[in-house]
């Protein structure tokens, strides 16, 4: 496995399996999800601002080959978690559009009932776990999830996606230490857009590269290029591979950058348009579209028609979150507890 | 029936479980190879393995998260704090993580955990490691709180926390890992969430939990030597708490006195005086009383340290003014 570092260890699993190779079609629709988060996002912007959407909303506009270019590589069965900026994860991970918007409304119909908001999607039978508003509090549940996948021999693998904020909380380098000493199938993934909230990298993070930090857990580290779908893709894929044919832990770190504020509340004057502009040249989504186009993959036109079909899949989120109920007020009291079945049922209604 | 220790009773239910349910494991600092701190898990790692038996290194937040993500995917983690004081490491954890996530996900990931360890003052080991963190927890939705006072319940409780689907805190208590009585064999559930009369009066009524019923027992004790009878109610369960049997008492004695080690500010007693207040206003023959330990930090000295837990002393002249 390729090291980003001297000081980090590489693997000694010489017969790495090879990333297999795409079918235009599922390159393809790698690209129509990448476009309909980009689309979605928009959508998601556009309700913020109409208030439609309440609370916090981070956006992933910018970001969108790191969640599709590392689930892309999973199995359906493999497990994903994240922090806030989760509306890409989910989508990616094939969480239903309609869902997801509903969620940012507050509907029933939502993801999480419309107790979770945009911090806290969750699909359990899309193997999503979140979702997390915590800066870094995901990675230690992230690790444990790879640790029962361990113990109950499953052979499938977690992914836990952090920003570059979250790697200097200490909860992350407890999970990496507990992940290496004890060999978990798990992938860290930093999605390092450079801005933790309004304070640069340079101002919150000593050394460079953020791999360096696997260096000390002996942890295998790797970078990636997460303005480059195949980049994230082929490098994800060592990484998973070490997980589930090794059981061993790596740290990623995925350069990245986000087009908008920290969240829709964050006016970002902190950073100047031409930056913005600047890095929006390397859209990823352009980028992997005229890879597509050059290597007749596609055409412009077949590409301009999945334009459309996921900015009307958008639309259609829209419409059916503002149509969608909002929760009865009878349906606080729900979610708080599992069912009991091993023991008789303890608790009284809520009465204070 | 035999008669055990809080420690083997403890023990005995760990045992038990885990032999039952693979899925159950136990993780915290020093439970393998050492035996656990205070030997709560004694044999253990002999008996199950490192795989179910794992000694983790100091790192509460680390092991903590973990449980919750391997209870997010099914498995019945029992994680072990050495002392509930550095459980204040992993607070993130539980508050944010393990008591929200199920609410917050509409349902689709339940929690089964049980977060335990020893907690209490009373051995002069300071303020960092003394605390009574009952209060804390059980001010959180979601959040079950335990604290056995006898062997039997240790033992039954545990069994039943462990088979909970929901996460649960378990809370022991260091001064009562020595105590002996006689705990049932074998199958032995405690409900949880249902207190015990432990003495039967008509005087008055004491509530109490974890420790301080043993200090409450010997004043009731005392009293008894006077005429006076005191009917003495152990909550065993904090949260969700079992009010029933508290106004079953007073709605028979006329009077309630709390006694806890928790500092005394927005606490489970203030809880009870609260609702007993309300619910049975005119039952109240006087006003209810609290002994709890004083609102300063923990001091080494002994001396100091017995004044700020509700001792003996503290008890029996706040009774005298209940009875006044």
């Amino acid at each position: 496995m390729r090291a980003a570092d001297p000081d980090v260890k590489s693997s000694k699993n010489q017969q790495i399996p090879r990333l297999p190779e795409q079918t235009p079609q599922e390159k393809i629709a790698l690209y129509r999800t990448m476009l309909l988060i980009r689309r979605f996002e928009e959508k998601s912007k556009q309700a913020f601002t109409q208030g439609k959407i309440k609370g916090f909303c981070h956006l992933y506009n910018g970001q969108e080959a790191v969640a599709v270019g590392t689930i892309s590589v999973l199995n359906e069965d493999d497990a994903v978690i994240t922090a806030y900026r989760d509306h890409g994860h989910a989508l990616a991970r094939g969480v239903d559009p309609n869902a997801c918007m509903a969620e940012l409304f507050g509907k029933i119909t939502g993801c999480s009932r419309g107790k979770g908001g945009s911090m806290h999607f969750f699909d359990a039978k899309k193997h999503f776990y979140g979702g997390h508003g915590i800066v870094g509090g995901q990675i230690p549940l992230g690790t444990g999830i790879a640790f029962a996948q361990k113990y109950l021999d499953t052979n499938r693998v977690t992914l836990a996606y952090m920003g570059d904020g979250a790697i200097n909380q200490g909860a992350v380098h407890e999970a990496m230490n507990l992940a290496a000493l004890w060999k978990l199938p798990i992938i860290y993934i930093i999605e390092n857009n450079e801005w933790s909230m309004g304070t640069s990298i340079s101002r919150s993070s000593a050394g460079d590269p953020l791999t360096k930090r696997a260096g000390a857990f002996d942890m295998a580290a790797i970078q990636a290029n997460g303005m480059d779908l195949d980049d994230v893709r082929a490098k994800t894929f060592e990484a998973v591979s070490l997980a589930r044919t090794e059981s061993q832990p790596t740290l990623m770190e995925i350069k990245t950058y986000r087009y908008f504020g920290h969240s829709m509340s964050d006016p970002g004057n902190y950073r100047k348009k031409e930056e913005i502009e600047e890095r929006r040249k390397g859209d990823p989504i352009e980028l992997y579209k005229a890879r597509l186009i050059e290597g007749k993959i596609a055409t412009a036109e077949s590409l301009e028609a999945i334009d459309a079909e996921v900015t009307e899949i958008a639309q259609e989120s829209y419409d059916f979150a503002e149509k969608s109920a909002e929760p009865e007020i009878e349906t606080v009291f729900e979610d708080i507890f599992a069912p009991e079945d091993q023991i008789f049922e303890f608790r009284p209604e809520p009465r204070y | 029936m035999p008669t055990l220790t809080y420690r083997e009773a403890l023990n005995e239910a760990l045992a038990e479980e885990m032999e039952r349910d693979d899925k159950v494991f136990l993780m915290g600092e020093e439970v393998g190879e050492y035996n656990g701190a205070y030997k709560v898990s004694k044999g253990l790692l002999e008996k199950f393995g490192p795989k179910r038996v794992i000694d983790s290194p100091i790192s509460e937040t680390g092991f903590t998260g973990l449980g919750i993500g391997a209870a997010m995917y099914g498995l019945r983690p029992v994680i072990e704090y050495m002392t509930w004081s550095f459980s204040l490491v992993a607070y993130d954890q539980i508050i944010n993580n393990a008591a929200q996530v199920r609410y917050m996900s509409g349902g689709q990931f339940s929690i089964p955990l049980v977060l335990r360890g020893s907690s209490g003052g009373g051995l002069q080991v300071g303020a960092t490691h003394s605390h009574t963190p009952e209060n804390w927890y059980a001010n959180v939705p979601a959040l079950t709180v335990i604290t056995p006072a006898f062997p039997a319940d240790a033992k039954g409780l545990l069994k039943s926390a462990i088979r909970s689907n929901n996460p649960v805190c378990f809370i022991e208590n260091e001064k009562l890992y020595g105590y002996k009585d006689e705990v049932p064999e074998g199958e032995h559930l405690t409900p949880i969430g249902k207190a015990r009369v432990v003495t039967e009066g008509s005087d008055f009524t004491i509530v109490s939990n974890s420790g301080s019923v043993h200090r409450a027992l010997n004043v009731v004790k005392t009293l008894e030597a006077q005429g006076i009878r005191a009917e003495l109610i152990d909550l065993r369960t904090i949260k969700p708490l079992d009010f029933e049997t508290i106004a079953a008492s007073v709605s028979k004695t006329n009077r309630l006195l709390i006694v806890e080690e928790n500092k005394p500010f927005a606490g489970w007693g203030a809880q009870v005086a609260y609702e007993v207040q309300k619910e049975l206003f005119d039952d109240l023959d006087a006003p209810v009383h609290r002994v709890t330990s004083l609102d300063v930090p923990q001091p080494y000295n002994g001396r100091l340290e017995q004044a700020v837990l509700p001792n003996e002393e503290r008890i029996l002249a706040t009774v005298k003014e209940l009875l006044a």
